[in-house]
């Protein structure tokens, strides 16, 4: 069973930005027939079955579904960790399953952002500094961007912008982390499990904050979740069931 | 840099511990230079102060011992003058003696026998250079041992007395021994065995183990054609230090230290290295799946190792130098050369930076999807 393509997210509540310059014809991202087999021991898992999926700018989609079922494999191939089998995967307009690692590498610097579980903060590293860090890893002339520190103070934690992250609770953790991932004005959004180590109040104050994020920037946001609760702050629903995408909403 | 000077501030303790082996090491590295060092100035400064680039030794001699074994005729002094490029040649004689001076101060002494026209006399910076039929000019180092000019000397079981009429300024040694100039004649009877007063064979006169010889500035001379004509077998000034006593085994135990202590340098920040990027795979894997590149991950690794290894070096090596500083000048042989302190600390810093390259180049071969779901 495949998804279909979701509609156009509408404005949300509170939300009176207009989404940015990206138009949903060559932005967001798109994924069409993608197969995915990986080496399980000696079995052979098929972790992605004839996936299709479209997520356009602005539009927060969430993927649940039970342990192993090819919730993380579908971020790797959306964010060009992994090459598909067969299918392909559009980030802002560019085929990705048809460009080598660098290219890849560079399309993850331009134009993906990725938020893990817990954060995954760089232990070393303040919270001004974690935003600071992606933009280092483009060439000197091309480092814009976001404002670090405007960001931290859009998603609230600029008071703690000097704090190194075992200083931050999960909730803070997680909000640096969503700002790391926007700080380079991505195209596509990806989340892995964000609200994992989360209370209730902490996991619909972070999942608000994705959307509003996602929306205001128009930012194509694929969340993937263990956590029902949080799905009514999202546009669109899918399960995913033995590396099968149904469509719920 | 940006990422590497962070996690260097931010991970004091762990990177302060590396540091202070590294330091450790480099501190080991520069007493051990110093010894080198040391050893080689009292082995052969004698030699290296000598105006000479090479000597033409007796034919077929024994390398490794040529200075105590070679007996050249004096007739090859003229044969070496006459080749072209030659400025100077001139006799020289070793021996090593045992003496005693007249207020009772025991010593041993290589001789060096030279002619006191010769452009092997020395320059003295106290008494007179060499003029007398006993008159000699000892080292500077043989004053500290307790000789003073004006002493008269008495070689042991020959009885052959000497004057100390000079001194040199610096260290005059030939392995470990203070240097003593002596006027050829008086060379050639102690080198032949001739007590005081006794009867002189006639070829005493016409041995010498060497001839010393100066090429023309910017000249090179045909060594080889030099021995063909003089019947001799030449070795440059460098390669008659193997001819020292104890020096070839002296520098080459040295060195073998130091190569080890190389090695252990390379494994130990390799070890390090090694172990850092296992515990930091995880946020590579996070790094790598936010668009760094693997030549972003390695530069930025290894300018980590860099600056710890600059940082450690340059902290060992002042330690070094300063423990150096307290030794120099006592029994030990012992001396510091800005070169080689120099080249031990870049020689360290160097192989460390092959061990932590080494190591840090499995960063390259993680997997950015394993920064996804719960792996750990």
């Amino acid at each position: 069973m495949t998804s279909q393509a979701a509609p156009a997210p509408g404005p949300r509540e509170g939300d009176t930005s207009t989404p940015d310059r990206r138009t949903p014809d060559h932005e967001g991202l798109v994924m069409t027939g993608v197969c995915l087999q990986h080496g399980d021991g000696s079995e052979t898992v098929q972790a992605l079955d004839d996936v299709d999926l479209a997520v356009r700018p602005g539009e927060l989609a969430a993927i649940v579904g039970p342990s192993g079922a090819g919730k993380s494999s579908l971020l790797a191939v959306a964010g060009g960790l992994a090459t598909p089998d067969r299918g392909t995967v559009t980030v802002a307009g560019i085929d990705i399953t048809a460009v080598g690692a660098r290219a890849r590498a560079k399309l993850r610097r331009e134009h993906i952002g990725f938020v893990f579980q817990s954060g995954n903060l760089i232990p070393a590293l303040t919270a001004l500094d974690q935003l600071r860090l992606p933009l280092r890893f483009r060439p000197r002339r091309a480092r814009s961007g976001r404002d670090p520190m405007k960001l931290l103070a859009d998603v609230g934690m600029a008071d703690k912008a000097g704090r190194h992250p075992h200083r931050l609770s999960g909730g803070e953790r997680q909000r640096v982390g969503i700002a790391r991932a926007l700080v380079t004005e991505p195209s596509v959004l990806l989340v892995d499990e964000p609200t994992a180590a989360l209370d209730r109040a902490r996991s619909h104050e972070i999942v608000r904050l994705l959307a509003r994020e996602a929306g205001q920037h128009g930012v194509a946001a694929v969340m993937v979740t263990h956590d029902h609760d949080v799905l009514e702050h999202c546009d669109t629903v899918y399960e995913m069931v033995d590396g099968r995408l149904t469509a719920l909403t | 840099m940006f990422l590497a000077l962070r996690e260097l501030r931010f991970a004091k303790v762990r990177f302060g511990l590396m540091g202070a082996v590294v330091a450790l090491i480099a501190v080991l590295m520069v007493m051990l230079s110093g010894l080198s060092v040391g050893l080689v100035r009292d082995g052969v400064s004698g030699l290296q102060n000598l105006p000479v680039t090479s000597f033409a030794f007796e034919r077929g001699v024994q390398h490794d011992a040529a200075f105590s074994r070679s007996v050249v005729d004096v007739s090859a002094v003229d044969a070496w003058r006459s080749r072209p490029g030659v400025a100077e040649a001139a006799p020289y004689g070793n021996a090593l003696i045992n003496a005693k001076s007249d207020r009772g101060v025991d010593i041993d002494l290589a001789l060096f026998g030279v002619a006191p026209d010769s452009f092997l006399s020395p320059e003295v910076s106290e008494g007179s250079r060499l003029n007398g039929p006993d008159g000699i000019v000892v080292a500077g180092t043989a004053l500290d041992a307790g000789l003073r000019i004006g002493d008269t000397i008495t070689v042991d079981r020959l009885g052959t007395k000497l004057r100390v009429i000079g001194a040199t300024g610096g260290q005059d040694t030939f392995g470990h021994v203070d240097v003593a100039y002596v006027p050829l004649p008086a060379w050639q009877l102690i080198k032949a065995g001739v007590r005081q007063g006794g009867t002189v064979p006639e070829q005493a006169t016409r041995d010498i183990t060497a001839v010393a010889v100066r090429a023309e500035p910017g000249a090179s001379v045909d060594l080889a054609a030099g021995d063909a004509a003089a019947g001799t077998e030449s070795l440059t000034l460098e390669e008659s230090y193997g001819a020292s006593p104890g020096y070839t085994a002296e520098t080459s135990t040295l060195q073998l230290i130091q190569g080890f202590l190389y090695a252990i340098s390379a494994l130990v920040v390799g070890a390090f290295f090694a172990v850092w990027a296992i515990q930091r795979r995880h946020e590579v894997a996070v790094l790598r799946a936010m668009g760094a590149s693997r030549s972003w991950l390695l530069r930025d690794a290894l300018t980590q190792a860099f600056l710890l290894l600059v940082a450690a070096v340059a902290i060992g090596a002042g330690i070094g130098v300063g423990l150096g500083s307290l030794i120099t000048g006592g029994g030990v042989p012992f001396a510091l050369s800005a070169p080689s302190v120099t080249a031990a600390a870049a020689g360290i810093v160097m192989l460390g930076l092959v061990g932590a390259g080494a190591a840090v180049a499995r960063i390259a071969s993680i997997d950015p999807a394993t920064a996804l779901g719960g792996n750990r």
